[in-house]
């Protein structure tokens, strides 16, 4: 799509993120669970592979096979997922309202049993990138050229079977697997850095053998430019080490990691929705 | 029997989590050999004194449940007394291979504590409830499994736990629960507590479905059925000696836990039933069901999980009976 380049677009996308971003809050305070410090924080990326024209998805045929797919691994992000995906149009925006209620279809973690365009039932943590390394195998046997993009979280990637898929990924050279890690450098109960370090995140990728490339996580444009050249080098796996702000965009939460799971108060979403500077009609 | 009663009519309930967090620290100063090991959260574990005051015996793995259980059992090679303190679903679902291996087949000195049981967490769905939990580690040879039934239970359950030889499995609460016992009440591993005797029927049930089955006898004594009920917060080893007695003098058994119906506290039951003295049995938990989206409190309701479900099992058994 052409028109990603002009800075209209541009503004367009992060109005669609900023309204995802208000959206998750909202059914959080709905609710009175979820986790909004990562859903702000993946908001960008989330709005760029739906509606800046990276993921080759239709809504009209969520499992239309020769689909990318989008595998949300931090699967306690939800509400931005669920955000994007009713912006998408994979179902109305007003079953938004539905959020974890009794018999809801929007559990609190996705369930792709229940809804149109989730690929799989996250929530424990590390299950995201070998299911998307099993996929992006299967697109190879059946000679197929569509893509599978997954997103982590940093914290996440405490978990070794994500270490075991991406060697699985480099010994099989899937050109067609992007990982994507929304860096926020905050976990559950601290900074990850405090926590169990990290760094250096960036080689850690490098020598199990992903071509890595460090951007923006709230440039819509520079991850825009990054995601549409995959893979990012030919024979490898990618791996784009998006750096955000958890809480990014709603003062009070950026980079406190008591909004890991913080529920926000009325109060809350009407700052919010001035600082963003959108509403939610649903 | 009639302080019991009352004490499940009184309406203070109190968090397990908090319980076995002060029972932990005062181990921690009894006995240096006491660590505790978390992933991730502090206070999702409720270790924030421990680890100010113990911060030498206090390790965080990060997001690693597998490494978790491992760096346990090696703990408890060097001599440690390890409390590995995580959600109950991640310790046992992502670590069972460790929990075999490393813990029971190794008789490896290790506690693993697991916090938020069941289907506690509500809402976060399938994957953040552990209804497998008491299943899993109770067919594997050599690890206790002890489900508390309140706050008192589990403080007690917790300093017996400092004098057992080999690993357990702690199942503490999170949804807040009346006392079922006394302050001063001691845990005996592998004991049935008789929490009221009774003749027609028997309520046998574990954590936080205890209070609900005293709740339950209360509704039969209304209805002239005189109910006994077991709390067997030790499900394995099971005390086959008070499921025999139950089954020989009253009509029945009804078994409730916030669990899976099979392979559970049920499953446990039955298992002897089968063998030992065949009785008209009620197995009360998940049905081989994923839990739909809701709160904790609307799928115990979802799966009869309450007083007047354990009651109607109750009838239905003695129904059976006539
Ligand atoms: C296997 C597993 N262990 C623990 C948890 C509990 N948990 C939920 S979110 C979270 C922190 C995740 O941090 P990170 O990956 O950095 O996510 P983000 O910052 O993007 O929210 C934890 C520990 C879990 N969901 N799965
Ligand atoms: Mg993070």
């Amino acid at each position: 799509m052409p028109e990603a380049a002009n800075p209209e677009h541009a503004a367009r996308l992060k109005a669609q993120a900023n309204w995802i971003r208000l959206s998750a809050m909202t059914m959080t305070n709905h609710a009175q669970l979820g986790h909004t410090g990562g859903d702000l924080s993946s908001a960008d990326i989330l709005a760029t592979l739906y509606l800046g024209g990276i993921l080759r998805v239709d809504p009209q045929q969520p499992r239309w096979p020769q689909r990318d797919r989008f595998i949300l691994s931090k699967g306690h992000c939800s509400g931005a997922f669920y955000s994007a995906l009713a912006l998408k149009g994979f179902f109305p925006r007003d079953q938004l309202k539905t959020f974890m209620d009794p018999l809801s279809m929007l559990n609190g973690h996705p369930d792709r049993n229940k809804l149109p365009g989730v690929e799989a039932n996250t929530g424990p943590l590390g299950h995201g990138l070998p299911i998307s390394v099993g996929a992006a195998l299967g697109a190879r046997m059946r000679g197929e050229t569509w893509r599978v993009f997954v997103l982590t979280g940093d914290g996440e990637l405490q978990e070794g079977s994500n270490w075991e898929a991406a060697m699985t990924a480099q010994h099989y050279g899937l050109e067609n697997l992007v990982v994507i890690v929304d860096r926020n450098r905050i976990q559950q109960g601290d900074f990850t850095e405090k926590t169990l370090k990290m760094e250096p995140l960036a080689d850690r990728w490098r020598a199990f053998g992903f071509a890595v490339v460090e951007a923006d996580g709230h440039d819509c444009k520079a991850l825009r430019d990054r995601l549409s050249r995959v893979p990012f080098e030919a024979g490898k796996p990618s791996c784009l080490i998006a750096n955000t702000v958890k809480g990014k965009g709603v003062s009070f939460a950026e980079n406190q990691p008591a909004w890991h799971h913080g529920v926000p108060t009325r109060e809350h979403l009407a700052a919010a929705a001035s600082e963003l500077g959108v509403e939610v009609d649903w | 029997m009639e302080a019991v009663a009352k004490a499940v009519e009184n309406t203070s309930l109190h968090d397990c989590r908090d319980a076995y967090a002060e029972a932990l620290e005062k181990m921690a100063a009894g006995d240096a050999r006491v660590c505790a090991v978390i992933n991730d959260s502090l206070s999702s574990a409720k270790l924030k004194n421990f680890k100010a005051k113990y911060p030498g015996r206090f390790v965080n793995v990060g997001i690693a449940e597998q490494n978790m259980v491992g760096v346990g059992a090696g703990l408890a090679n060097a001599g440690m007394v390890p409390y590995l303190c995580g959600a109950a679903c991640f310790m046992t679902a992502r670590a069972m291979e460790q929990v075999k291996v490393d813990l029971a087949y190794s008789r490896s000195n290790v506690r693993l504590c697991g916090m938020s049981p069941g289907m506690a967490y509500g809402q976060l769905g399938p994957t953040h409830h552990s209804i497998e939990d008491v299943a899993w580690t109770r067919i594997l040879p050599n690890i206790g499994v002890i489900v508390p039934a309140d706050a008192v239970e589990t403080r007690a359950a917790m300093l017996y736990s400092l004098k057992h030889e080999g690993p357990l499995f702690l199942r503490i609460a999170r949804m807040p629960l009346p006392d079922v016992h006394k302050s001063g009440y001691e845990f005996r591993y592998g004991i049935a507590d008789v929490l009221r005797w009774g003749r027609d029927v028997t309520l046998m049930a574990c954590g936080v479905m205890v209070s609900r089955a005293l709740e339950a006898a209360h509704m039969l004594e209304s209805a002239g059925v005189d109910a006994r009920v077991v709390n067997m917060s030790t499900v394995k080893p099971l005390d086959r000696d008070a499921v025999l007695d139950a089954a020989r003098s009253t009509c029945g058994i009804v078994t409730a836990e916030e669990g899976l119906a099979a392979g559970g506290l049920g499953g446990a039951v039955a298992e002897v039933l089968a063998e030992e003295h065949p009785a008209p049995m009620r197995i009360l938990g998940v049905r081989d069901a994923f839990a739909p989206t809701g709160s904790a409190e609307f799928l115990l309701e979802h799966f009869g999980l309450t007083p007047g479900g354990i009651r109607d099992a109750a009838l239905e058994l003695l129904e059976k009976r006539r």
